[in-house]
């Protein structure tokens, strides 16, 4: 048993939650939530903590030098950093457009990386 | 300068192309105006929102998560669609009360337009350290966080390595998470009031996640270093907001962010004789967005600092199409104070721990059949009650588990309710106990 202790983010009440993860990693009891938005809160960030990575890209031939960048969807928390190698070692020639895949799937988590600004070409 | 009698006409001119004015343009043309044109200061349309790249933007817009270049994007590709005129890399220097515009750029000079009605969206700036009164040094290496947010994430350059960041509104935590993940180290972000300004969200996703300490009822007391910021010291403060001696901590840096609050930047406005609240730095204005000038309208966060850009969208769709009913001289008898009493003004008044409403008055005749007055309170109150006054009369009293100042609130009146009391002087706003 394990109890991780966490600030629920759904409203700005911030309850603290004590969440207790039984052996195998099955949530035990999520406490301390005001409403039922804490406890899905507190399960969800316990058992699969997921996170958008948002950054910029390198541009050649661009009108700006970098372009916005974000993964389509949610990636694993603990993959962060490594998304972050992958985007620091993409770059892209211009023209970009928003929506464009810049890499089709980061880190093996199954989601591309996009661009989301436009830039034409210099 | 050529003289009035040619100038050239445009019924509406939009001071600003972010948020606030491509939401006013795309409105005002959707209201059939077909004579407009946006001014914009930067090289390129959409504002502030280029530089915060992070996502969150237009969950009540457009009902998805999107970064603050994708919602930009929505609104610029409506205007270049719709063919709306702008103008980049123009700097407006003066409105007159008649509503002549006075504008420059590199490839039409100084020009001027006799607009038909102004909407002012010139959004707001950071406040600077030299409105901070900070002791110390004055090294290289102090920023503030939108500065920051602009070198790192449209630039392209990385401002310091290791970090202090004075202020927590949602800017400062956004650089913090930001910064780590470019490489830098972020020591510890101190707040001087004892709770943040910025989203729970933000202080989970941008600093818990990254093991940054955030510091509550603490300042900055010192800035070393000759040539750039060697080192900064905090210390905690006390409940008259004071330093408290023998609390103070030492951080090796080489960079500070200041994320210490937004000013509605209405230079334009007040040269104009546009009268001005106290409390929100922005033009006071009625239901319609008009401010104390003739056919001058503000929208965005030049009328008041906003959290979320979908409220700032939301506002500016409505000061558009009032602009646009001004022109075509459907908004009756207009100017806040030069109003006749068929057009009975009524004050909103904002009581018992809420520090502003925005509109400040409302003519019931011209309201639509709802309308939204937003709101903040100054201080966090817990199991509060949100009730609205019609002279004496309690009309709406609702439970609020939590509100906060850095959270804008709003209440939703009706036409009816207002229009059916003749002789109505004074909406009040209140925050209550019970």
């Amino acid at each position: 048993m394990e109890t991780r202790r966490l600030t629920c983010i759904n409203c700005p009440m911030g309850c603290q939650l004590e969440v207790t993860v039984g052996d195998g990693g099955k949530v035990v009891s999520v406490t301390g939530n005001g409403c039922r938005r804490g406890d899905v809160y507190g399960r969800k960030e316990v058992t699969n903590p997921t996170r958008t990575v948002t950054s910029t890209v390198v541009v050649r031939d661009g009108a700006s030098e970098r372009v916005s960048v974000k993964t389509k969807e949610d990636v694993p928390k603990r993959l962060i950093f490594d998304v972050m190698d992958v985007i620091n070692r993409t770059t892209v020639t211009a023209p970009v457009h928003v929506g464009d895949v810049l890499v089709d799937d980061v880190c093996g988590t199954g989601v591309p990386l996009v661009a989301t600004a436009e830039v034409g070409v210099r | 300068m050529s003289g009035s009698n040619d100038l050239r006409s445009v019924d509406v001119v939009i001071i600003g192309g972010g948020p606030a004015g491509l939401s006013a343009a795309v409105a005002a043309h959707e209201e059939g105006c077909d004579s407009i044109l946006v001014l914009e200061r930067d090289n390129c349309l959409g504002g502030i929102l280029n530089q915060c790249i992070h996502n969150g933007f237009g969950l009540h817009r457009f009902k998805e998560e999107l970064t603050g270049p994708e919602y930009a994007h929505r609104f610029v590709r409506r205007v270049e669609e719709e063919g709306i005129p702008y103008k980049l890399n123009t700097m407006v220097m003066d409105v007159s009360p008649e509503r002549v515009v006075t504008a420059m750029n590199r490839d039409d000079g100084m020009f001027q337009v006799q607009a038909g009605a102004v909407v002012l969206a010139m959004g707001c700036r950071e406040r600077p350290r030299g409105a901070l009164n900070i002791p110390g040094c004055r090294p290289a290496g102090i920023y503030t966080a939108g500065t920051a947010q602009r070198l790192v994430n449209v630039e392209g350059y990385l401002p310091g390595r290791e970090v202090v960041i004075l202020g927590s509104g949602d800017i400062g935590l956004i650089m913090a998470r930001r910064m780590t993940l470019e490489g830098a180290k972020v020591k510890v972000v101190a707040e001087l009031l004892p709770y943040s300004g910025g989203l729970k969200r933000n202080i989970v996703q941008c600093l818990d996640d990254f093991g940054i300490p955030l510091k509550l009822s603490h300042t900055v007391v010192d800035i070393e270093g000759a040539e750039r910021v060697k080192a900064v010291t905090i210390a905690r403060v006390g409940p008259d907001r004071r330093p408290i001696p023998g609390t103070e901590e030492r951080y090796a840096c080489d960079t500070l962010l200041l994320s210490c609050g937004l000013i509605p930047e209405n230079e334009l406005s007040s040269a104009c004789g546009v009268r001005l609240s106290p409390v929100t730095s922005g033009p006071v204005v009625n239901e319609s967005f008009e401010t104390s000038v003739l056919g001058i309208f503000a929208c965005g966060n030049v009328l008041h600092v906003h959290d979320l850009v979908d409220y700032v969208s939301e506002e500016a769709d409505e000061a558009g199409r009032r602009a646009v009913a001004f022109v075509h001289g459907e908004l009756g008898p207009a100017g806040a104070g030069q109003r006749d009493a068929a057009h009975a003004r009524i004050a909103v008044r904002a009581t018992g721990g809420v520090r502003y409403t925005v509109p400040s008055t409302i003519d019931p005749v011209r309201m639509a059949d709802k309308l939204t007055v937003r709101f903040r309170v100054g201080d966090v109150c817990q199991d509060a009650y949100v009730s609205v006054y019609l002279d004496g009369e309690r009309v709406q009293h609702r439970r609020k588990q939590i509100m906060a100042p850095g959270e804008m609130e709003q209440v939703i009146l009706r036409k009816a309710d207002l229009v059916g009391r003749p002789g109505l002087s004074s909406v009040t706003v209140a925050v209550e106990r019970e």
